[in-house]
């Protein structure tokens, strides 16, 4: 069963232009995105700068509140929630950031910033609520003396284990994990991919996994969408994904990825030009100015989200239904069926 | 005033530039920085005897954790030291002279005209208050004395080389004007503008998107083609390494724990720290198996254990790892690694040098004597 479910989610911001404030524009930063995560599942979530993946997980955190669209959660509607069904809604969602030195009062003691979430959020006596933060510490690896020690006494990795332990003090459904070790040094890293992998199993826990090295999304998530400017351009099985990209934007940006060998020679679609301003997107597909396939009718028309071969792909190349032969120019990739 | 630069097409490979001198380019013997506390009680030793040596045209790869010394050697090697830290021993090799022994007014020269240096964050690195165009004629002007009209018009030339479009009108605009990758890309285009021999890049591309940073790890390349550069890639990540460069070094805790050629060291590591440190990378493929991580914390620099440094959290740490540093081995096909277990594994390995046996060497170029090469 689906945890979360968003359908046609949008977050529009408005911005002013000129001193009077007259002239509006709109970012639309999540343009109409849909997704799923099932109990015990990771949804990772790989784009670029302002391709509006941080902006999904305000959203999914109710930090924003959507201007479109609706996010299901356990089969309500979180636009309809009363109080008491909005605060066990926000105890069920938890979050970890990428930055743990900058996530972590430093006037806090450990045992104090655990606690926090507890003593707000329930009533327990003080002696309970320090056995919940040992057995916190003790879940996330960090030994019992921690509590009574202030964060700037901790590494970065354990730090991020102390963030861990207090995302988790809830008892939360789905944690959001925005890029939670790229502040991390780099053997320290597989530490805490491996922590968040035994607690999803030991616990349950449904991820929703935001981070810019691709290989590490790969290798922690179920399904992967991929975002461009605001809208999913592909979602898919993670390892297909990965393995075979169809859209040509996430083509390009699997081949982006760093090799893992230095014998490992793949072909690079080296993209020209950068991500355009959302204030000001293209049109049609958002992103055809930089595709290397793209069509004339790519800048007039927007391509919709159709399966092809199991996966979710937004791409006219894959558009069979007109009977336009998709012309691929890249050599060496499968020809479509 | 040398007109190298050509002031009308974009940069183009002649033969002229590429290398004709045989031997290291730069070559680092038993260099040693050290950051000293005020009352001199407190020492760390961020670079602690590294030795290295790279190559005209060839890209050296530096790899480690925040705080193995590599921005350390990085500023050792252009000298360019925060007042607390001091060059204690070794010798910098650098076409044939000791950059060690240079005065500050030599060294200026030497920087950004012979040696140029690309920071990670290119914000950082550019002023806000002058033109892009203005900057990047800079050092040209300042080394080579060039008027400003020639100047902007190789600094033109140059923006143009490194794929700026519009460059005329790109000149006079400031760097708040410019995205990201631009600005990067910018501060490449000052790092060649006075053609140096050698280029040193301390993450550069840590604030860039992935797509933006394939465009750019290949221009490097093609820059690095063009002008017959040497590069140093300073980094954490192993992909860039794995892309980018021929020879890799290693550290740990300030020492050089294994060098050698690139897919040697991938294929087959000989310190344990390397190939834990290639095992806890995710892989694309293989998304099912869980990571090798590596336990425990890397150490405090200023309190480093006795033995080896990574003894504490090496799986295969024996009892002489904690009692006796490693020295630096030649293992043969220009590698090297400071284990006990590389000694023993190749009967053949000579020891380049001893670990000192003073904590705070006090002459410089101590020790400085290879015993044998591989």
């Amino acid at each position: 069963m689906a945890v979360i479910e968003a359908a046609g989610l949008s977050k529009h911001f408005h911005t002013r232009r000129g001193i009077f404030g007259g002239d509006r524009g709109v970012v639309r930063a999540v343009d109409g995105i849909s997704f799923a995560i099932a109990t015990g599942r990771t949804l990772g979530v790989v784009g670029e700068s302002g391709c509006g993946k941080t902006t999904t997980a305000k959203l999914v955190l109710g930090l924003e509140e959507p201007t479109g669209g609706s996010i299901r959660f356990e089969g309500r509607d979180l636009q309809g929630l009363d109080t008491a069904a909005r605060r066990h809604y926000r105890k069920s969602v938890q979050a970890v950031f990428q930055d743990p030195y900058a996530s972590l009062n430093p006037r806090m003691r450990v045992d104090a910033i655990i606690a926090e979430p507890l003593v707000t959020n329930e009533s327990l006596p003080a002696a309970e609520v320090r056995g919940c933060v040992l057995r916190l510490l003790d879940l996330v690896g960090l030994p019992a003396r921690a509590a009574d020690l202030f964060p700037h006494e901790f590494s970065g990795g354990q730090r991020q284990r102390i963030a861990i332990a207090r995302a988790l003090a809830l008892s939360p459904k789905l944690i959001v994990l925005d890029e939670p070790v790229s502040a991390l040094d780099v053997s320290i890293r597989a530490q805490i991919l491996n922590l968040l992998r035994d607690l999803q199993a030991e616990l349950g826990l449904s991820y929703l996994f935001i981070a810019h090295d691709l290989a590490a999304v790969a290798h922690m998530s179920h399904t992967i969408v991929v975002m461009y400017l605001g809208k999913i351009v592909e979602s898919g099985e993670a390892r297909t994904l990965a393995r075979a990209p169809k859209h040509p934007y996430t083509e390009a940006l699997f081949s982006a990825a760093l090799p893992s060998h230095p014998d490992e020679r793949r072909e690079e679609i080296i993209l020209a030009g950068e991500v355009p301003s959302p204030l000001n997107p293209p049109s049609g597909c958002r992103f055809h100015p930089r595709c290397p396939h793209a069509m004339p009718r790519c800048a007039g028309e927007e391509p919709r989200l159709m399966e092809v071969e199991g996966r979710l792909v937004a791409c006219h190349l894959y558009d069979t239904d007109e009977r336009r032969a998709p012309i691929r120019i890249t050599a060496g990739a499968s020809s479509v069926s | 005033m040398s007109n190298s630069i050509p002031s009308s097409a974009s940069y183009e490979p002649t033969g002229q530039r590429l290398p004709v001198k045989t031997g290291p380019l730069l070559e680092l013997e038993n260099l040693s920085t050290h950051y000293v506390s005020a009352r001199g009680t407190r020492v760390v030793r961020a670079v602690d005897h590294v030795s290295l040596r790279i190559n005209a045209g060839e890209t050296l790869g530096i790899v480690g954790e925040s705080g193995s010394g590599k921005s350390t050697l990085a500023l050792t090697i252009v000298r360019v030291l925060p007042p607390a830290a001091r060059i204690v021993g070794g010798r910098m090799l650098f076409e044939g002279e000791d950059l060690v022994q240079k005065t500050d007014d030599e060294m200026r020269h030497i920087r950004g005209k012979r040696i140029a240096m690309i920071l990670q964050d290119p914000m950082a690195s550019l002023n806000p208050l002058f033109t892009i165009g203005d900057q990047v004629a800079e050092p040209m002007r300042v080394h080579e004395g060039v008027g400003r009209a020639t100047a902007w018009n190789r600094a033109r030339d140059l923006l143009k080389s490194v794929r700026i479009p519009s460059p005329e009108t790109r000149v006079t605009q400031y760097p708040h004007e410019m995205s990201g990758g631009m600005r990067q890309r910018i501060v490449g285009a000052i790092g060649i503008s006075c053609e140096p021999r050698l280029l040193i890049a301390d993450e550069p591309t840590t604030s860039l998107d992935l797509t933006i940073q394939a465009q750019y790890l290949n221009l490097l390349r093609e820059l690095q083609r063009a002008h017959g550069l040497a590069l140093i890639f300073i980094t954490h990540n192993l992909g860039i390494v794995a892309k980018m460069c021929d020879q890799l070094a290693v550290m740990y805790a300030g020492r050089v724990v294994e060098s050698g050629p690139v897919s040697r060291i991938f294929n087959a590591p000989r310190h344990p720290y390397t190939e834990a440190l290639l095992n806890s990378i995710p892989r694309m493929s293989d998304s099912a198996q869980r990571l090798t991580a590596i336990e425990g914390q890397p150490p405090d620099l200023a309190a480093l254990p006795a033995g080896c440094a990574f003894a504490p959290r090496c799986p295969r740490a024996f009892g002489r790892c904690r009692e006796e540093t490693p020295p630096e081995l030649a293992l043969g096909e220009g590698r090297t690694a400071r284990c006990w277990l590389a000694a023993e594994a190749s009967v053949d390995a000579a020891v380049i040098m001893s670990p000192s046996p003073q904590p705070f060497p006090r002459t410089r170029g101590e020790g400085g004597t290879r015993v044998a090469g591989g």
